[in-house]
């Protein structure tokens, strides 16, 4: 064979070889569009849609959940109510690990089961110390563990929240009462403001939650705990498609010691405006500036 | 109703003082109240008739007997439905000396006797430390006694659990007894396990150290 010829092959089976390992690496973005429709995509930000359109989208995400899980759900939206700052305080010197709320999360928010997600990390802390990155979220031995105390963390609702101000999309934003939120049809999935959170209050998607039909709660919010798709971020919410209607969070009802409390910072006649002023309140890591809604307190 | 005269000699208006602070003693009521309202008078918000009411346990009302009636209602009796065959024995000094009936009763709540709280040839009604006689479903009434700060945080709904809504504008809420989580012979929780923890990436890795020796070489996060 000539030289020209040799090089020609060579060039051809280079270029096969470059072409199918390109198309081997694209393969999974296949999968991305499956549930992608026209609709979705031409979806506006949920800040610039009007009710009308809000009504149809979520009237749209109801029959897919609908194909896609096999449940029928109710999607709302709640808006902020007039007058109310939400805030939460949680009692340490009651918690015992025993990690209900975050089993109450996990089912109230309709998280993948294969996970056991949460939005609640309840970290077992060494008695006298505070360096949270020290905290145990893994243990599984009997609760209360003598020398060890239980820290619940979740989302902070942050006044100056760091992960409001990394996102490139602006797909999360700080509601009028306080609640930060995430527009997860918005939401590109870099995962900035995963990495920005101080208090590991975020959660990606890995993978398409598995929920199983009947396990599915069909009470849900836009905003809130609407099944998520693949690929997005998702949070706390303070539960606001309860709240904001004046339920108590489910994290609240499931806490079989009554350590947290819940309620509108504005009403000084609130319970959690008495425990603000009796106790003696702080937040995590404050010296970061993100001016939490959640503060912790203990009995003494 | 006592005229204080303003005298001019300071001795006078020492006795002024006295007796009037003598009377507001004496007719100043105890701060828990006896079985004629609620021992523990629900709080309701100022703007609002939604009141957080208290639950009380199904044990409190009667003992339940596990037998269902022809309304499909489960069926308790009333302690006196017993201790009204005989005449009762005196109460024990300890659990031990109870040989007939109660047995498996364990006791620890420090150094009280059966005495403290229960009245004697009355088994429907307990007594608190100043001889006021309680309604047995009033028994928070006897842990406030001791208890004050637990009692006073319960009362703010920051201690117990708590059913229904944060706001009593928009619906109420149901707050547990007392008795509902505390066993009022052996009130102390013994360990208990836990909810799993979640089996996400940023926890299954920090349970395998194989995995965190690999996690520099790979780039996975910790």
């Amino acid at each position: 064979m000539s030289d020209e010829k040799k090089r020609v092959t060579l060039k051809v089976l280079g270029a096969t070889l470059g072409a199918s390992a390109f198309a081997y690496a694209m393969a999974p973005l296949r999968h991305f569009t499956r549930d992608l429709t026209l609709d979705h995509f031409l979806q506006s930000h949920y800040r610039e849609t009007t009710q009308a359109e809000l009504a149809a989208i979520m009237k749209r995400l109801e029959t897919e959940t609908e194909h896609q899980y096999g449940a029928k759900v109710a999607i709302r939206d709640l808006k902020p109510q007039p007058g109310v700052q939400l805030g939460y305080a949680l009692n340490l010197s009651l918690c015992i690990g025993c990690r209900k709320c975050a089993e109450a999360c996990h089912v109230e928010n309709n998280h993948d089961r294969d996970t056991n997600n949460s939005y609640i990390r309840v970290l077992e802390m060494e008695s006298g110390s505070f360096d949270l990155e020290r905290g145990d979220a893994t243990y599984t031995h009997a609760v209360p563990a003598p020398g060890k105390y239980y820290l619940p963390v979740q989302c902070q609702q942050c006044d100056n929240a760091p992960c409001v101000t990394v996102c490139p999309v602006q797909a999360t934003w700080k509601e009028a009462d306080g609640i930060v939120v995430v527009d997860y049809n918005w939401c590109i999935g870099c995962r900035y403001c995963e990495a920005a959170c101080p208090y590991h209050a975020r959660r990606f998607n890995w993978t398409k939650p598995h929920v199983p039909a009947a396990e599915i709660n069909p009470d849900q919010g836009y905003l809130s705990n609407r099944l998520r798709p693949q690929g997005v971020v998702e949070k706390c919410t303070f539960c606001l498609h309860r709240t904001r209607e004046g339920r108590n969070p489910a994290c609240l009802e499931a806490c079989p010691t009554g350590a947290r409390v819940f309620g509108n910072l504005l009403d000084p006649e609130s319970d959690i405006r008495r425990v603000l002023a009796t106790k003696r309140i702080f937040v995590l890591k404050e010296e970061l500036g993100t001016r939490p809604r959640f503060f912790y307190f203990f009995d003494v | 109703m006592v005229v204080v005269t303003l005298s001019p000699r300071p001795g006078g208006s020492i006795a002024g003082a006295l007796l009037v602070s003598t009377i507001a003693i004496r007719c100043a009521k105890p701060e828990i109240s006896p079985s004629a309202e609620p021992a523990v008078a629900p709080s309701a918000s100022a703007s609002t008739g939604n009141a957080s009411s208290i639950h009380v346990p199904e044990r409190l009302l009667g003992l339940p007997t596990g037998r269902i009636d022809a309304r499909g209602e489960p069926v308790s009796v009333a302690c006196v439905t017993c201790h009204s065959l005989r005449r009762p024995a005196a109460l024990p000094e300890k659990m031990t000396d109870l040989d007939e009936f109660h047995q498996g009763l364990s006791f620890r709540h420090g150094s009280l006797a059966c005495g403290s709280c229960h009245v004697v040839g009355d088994q429907d009604s307990l007594h608190q430390a100043d001889g006021t006689i309680i309604p047995l479903r009033d028994a928070i009434a006897l842990c406030a006694q001791c208890h004050g700060s637990q009692y006073r945080d319960y009362q703010r709904r920051s201690h117990g659990g708590t059913n229904g809504h944060w706001d009593a504008r928009q619906g109420p809420s149901v707050r547990n007894h007392c008795l509902d989580c505390h066993d009022a012979h052996t009130p102390k929780f013994l360990p208990s396990m836990p909810v799993l923890p979640p089996r996400d990436r940023g926890t299954v890795a920090s349970q395998h150290p194989a995995a965190e020796a690999h996690a520099g070489h790979a780039g996975h996060a910790p």
